[in-house]
């Protein structure tokens, strides 16, 4: 099958932030690594979550109010910078998914990029204009153009970054 | 010449080049943007695993700790590229101006320029010169005329392609062009030859140059002869005027003293030139030319370099030509002179003289170079080709989406008989089979400016 890279190695390579990107954030991952162990709830998501938030494969999600579901977007930053995005991959409905996984992809002139979902459980719902309407990724990614809901089955694992913290993440280097 | 194609472009996504980066010497895969699962694990993986490699190369460049820059390096910065590692330079992969799409539309419909100074550039003279690029090539160097050039592929004794290559007759000496990315392997390999050249023919001396520091841009497109004429003198304007594709003449740059190497073809389907510049005035003629056509031109880099070649149906060394593969399984039979076909004489004569046979005699390949228009997702280096049942017959070698046609366009091997145009067959991409169909190539008309054929000598 073809290449692929995700989302933030494709955004690493055609923007300025390599460094910033690669950069070990240990504080980050200490805090969450605490809250993960302390919260072993399943099926449900703790409310500091319900922020959206941000990875650093310049994925967001953001939790439903009930905390059962999150909805799966890439950032505004990564939208940008793959550029004209001419086919998107969605995950197939009730797909089970993990931390970590590839659910999808996103196909710009110049690259292929994977979807990685932070979060594991089940694919409920997906954004099937997005297959007819692809571009309409480069104009609203992080609300209409969404990529997926999922009901999660667990807390999402890596790093997580709200807006404030994205924001200076993609900013220097 | 012919299309050249020199360049090597970058392109996209994919990059599959596992394997055959094992077997090149060197390698770095560069490739701007993506990674190839191909042949790596099948599905998830963490950013942490990835390799960083950024650019394709032509080929095989060896990562260099610094990259060099050509003399637009400067200039290009000015006009906000973005860079990329390829072929051992910092080249502009794109402009802040213009996407990808609007860059190669661009260069379709008004003019672009691209450079393409990291590409080698070689002299060939002496009274061996002809003899020796005729042991190392198929072309039919006896029958070129001057000012002429000629696509064509510098061959192992196995028949594979070492590297493509534009080779031009000049008054005294041919003019060589190749690959940025096999910079190093050409250079050992031209060292090579010429010492067994040499011993063999100690009376019939060659001289080998390369021109270190010369300048070389790419105008393409429709506007290109237009906006060529508005810097040169009015004599090489005129001469200009009957310059056709696949030939080359002297100019010279208006109001100065700088003269350049004008040769009419390229590397994107669309009329052009390509332009060589001595070192000292190339970004100065790179200025003037876009100070002379400031809503016409604009810079392109090699994105869209890529999706224009591989619309016109062009090989990028290194992807969709190697060092196993043969000039005839890769389409580009048409190459090999005439009255090479009859004597042979040249690098691996055996196998594509016989290749070149028909099937009845037990000629013919096992595999081809074909074109695919994939349904759905692009399909890029590295997706495996497979037939109704599912059994794999090729590899992709080449794909993005096609601006010019808004298809998924992709070039590939498949088996003999499988590479009819109009052969429907099924492409993997994320695990996933799509719908492909084999194309002739190129997949949107060449533009060329051919010289009307009754007035061919």
């Amino acid at each position: 099958m073809a290449a692929r890279t995700s989302v933030a190695r494709a955004v690493r390579q055609l923007s300025s932030t390599a460094a910033a990107a690669r950069r070990p954030s240990p504080f980050m991952c200490q805090r969450w690594a605490a809250q993960a162990s302390q919260q072993q709830r399943l099926f449900s998501v703790s409310a500091a979550l319900r922020e959206k938030k941000y990875t650093e494969d310049h994925e967001w999600i953001e939790m439903s109010s009930d905390g059962k579901t999150c909805t799966l977007g890439i950032s505004t930053y990564a939208a940008k910078a793959l550029g004209d995005v001419v086919y998107i991959e969605l995950p197939q409905i009730e797909m089970d998914v993990s931390e970590g996984d590839a659910i999808g992809a996103v196909e710009s002139v110049k690259s292929a990029s994977d979807i990685l979902t932070p979060v594991s459980g089940t694919v409920a719902e997906v954004n099937s204009e997005l297959e007819e309407k692809p571009a309409n990724i480069n104009k609203d990614p992080e609300g209409a153009a969404w990529i997926a809901k999922i009901t999660v089955a667990g807390e999402p694992g890596g790093k997580m970054m709200s807006a404030e913290e994205y924001a200076e993440f993609t900013e220097d280097g | 010449m012919a299309s050249k194609k020199a360049v090597a472009v970058l392109r996209p996504a994919v990059n599959g080049c596992g394997v055959r980066l094992q077997r090149a010497e060197l390698l770095q895969n560069t490739q701007y943007a993506t990674r190839p699962l191909a042949r790596q694990t099948p599905r998830p993986r963490k950013l942490a695993q990835l390799s960083q490699q950024h650019v394709r190369p032509a080929s095989s460049a060896p990562a260099k700790e610094k990259a060099s820059k050509t003399g637009l390096y400067e200039l290009h910065s000015k006009y906000g590229a973005k860079f990329v590692p390829f072929g051992g330079y910092s080249m502009p992969v794109q402009y802040s101006d213009l996407s990808i799409i609007d860059s190669h539309n661009w260069t379709r419909e008004k003019a672009s320029l691209f450079d393409v100074g990291h590409m080698v550039q070689h002299h060939f003279s002496g009274p061996g010169a002809e003899a020796f690029l005729e042991s190392i090539t198929p072309s039919s160097l006896s029958s070129l005329p001057e000012r002429q050039s000629t696509l064509s592929t510098l061959l192992h004794s196995t028949g594979g392609i070492v590297d493509d290559t534009v080779v031009t007759r000049l008054a005294d000496k041919f003019y060589v062009v190749t690959n940025a990315g096999c910079r190093e392997k050409d250079t050992a390999y031209f060292q090579a030859q010429l010492e067994a050249w040499k011993n063999a023919h100690p009376d019939q001396h060659v001289t080998w140059k390369i021109l270190d520091g010369q300048g070389l841009i790419a105008l393409q497109g429709p506007l290109s002869a237009d906006i060529l004429s508005r810097v040169l003198d009015d004599k090489s304007k005129k001469d200009l005027k009957s310059l056709y594709f696949g030939q080359c003449t002297a100019a010279t740059i208006t109001g100065t003293d700088a003269e350049v190497l004008v040769s009419r073809g390229g590397y994107t389907g669309e009329d052009g030139f390509e332009i060589s510049i001595p070192s000292y005035a190339t970004e100065a003629v790179t200025q003037f030319l876009l100070d002379s056509a400031k809503d016409d031109l604009r810079f392109a880099g090699l994105g869209a370099r890529d999706t224009l070649r591989l619309e016109a149906g062009m090989c990028l060394y290194g992807h969709d030509l190697d060092d196993t593969t043969t000039p005839v399984e890769a389409g580009l039979s048409w190459i090999i002179g005439k009255d090479r076909r009859a004597k042979g004489g040249f690098h691996g004569d055996s196998v594509i003289l016989q290749q070149l046979k028909k099937k009845s005699e037990g000629g013919g390949v096992s595999r081809r170079r074909v074109g695919l228009i994939v349904e759905g997702s692009p399909a890029r280096e590295g997706a495996e080709i497979v037939d109704e049942a599912g059994e794999k017959i090729g590899t992709i070698t080449s794909g993005c989406p096609s601006p010019t046609l808004k298809k998924n366009i992709s070039m590939g091997y498949v088996k003999d008989g499988m590479h009819k145009a109009g052969t429907e067959v099924e492409v993997l991409v994320r695990g996933r089979k799509r719908k492909a169909v084999v194309t002739k190539m190129p997949f949107i008309p060449s533009k060329y400016f051919k010289q009307p054929a009754n007035i061919k000598a």
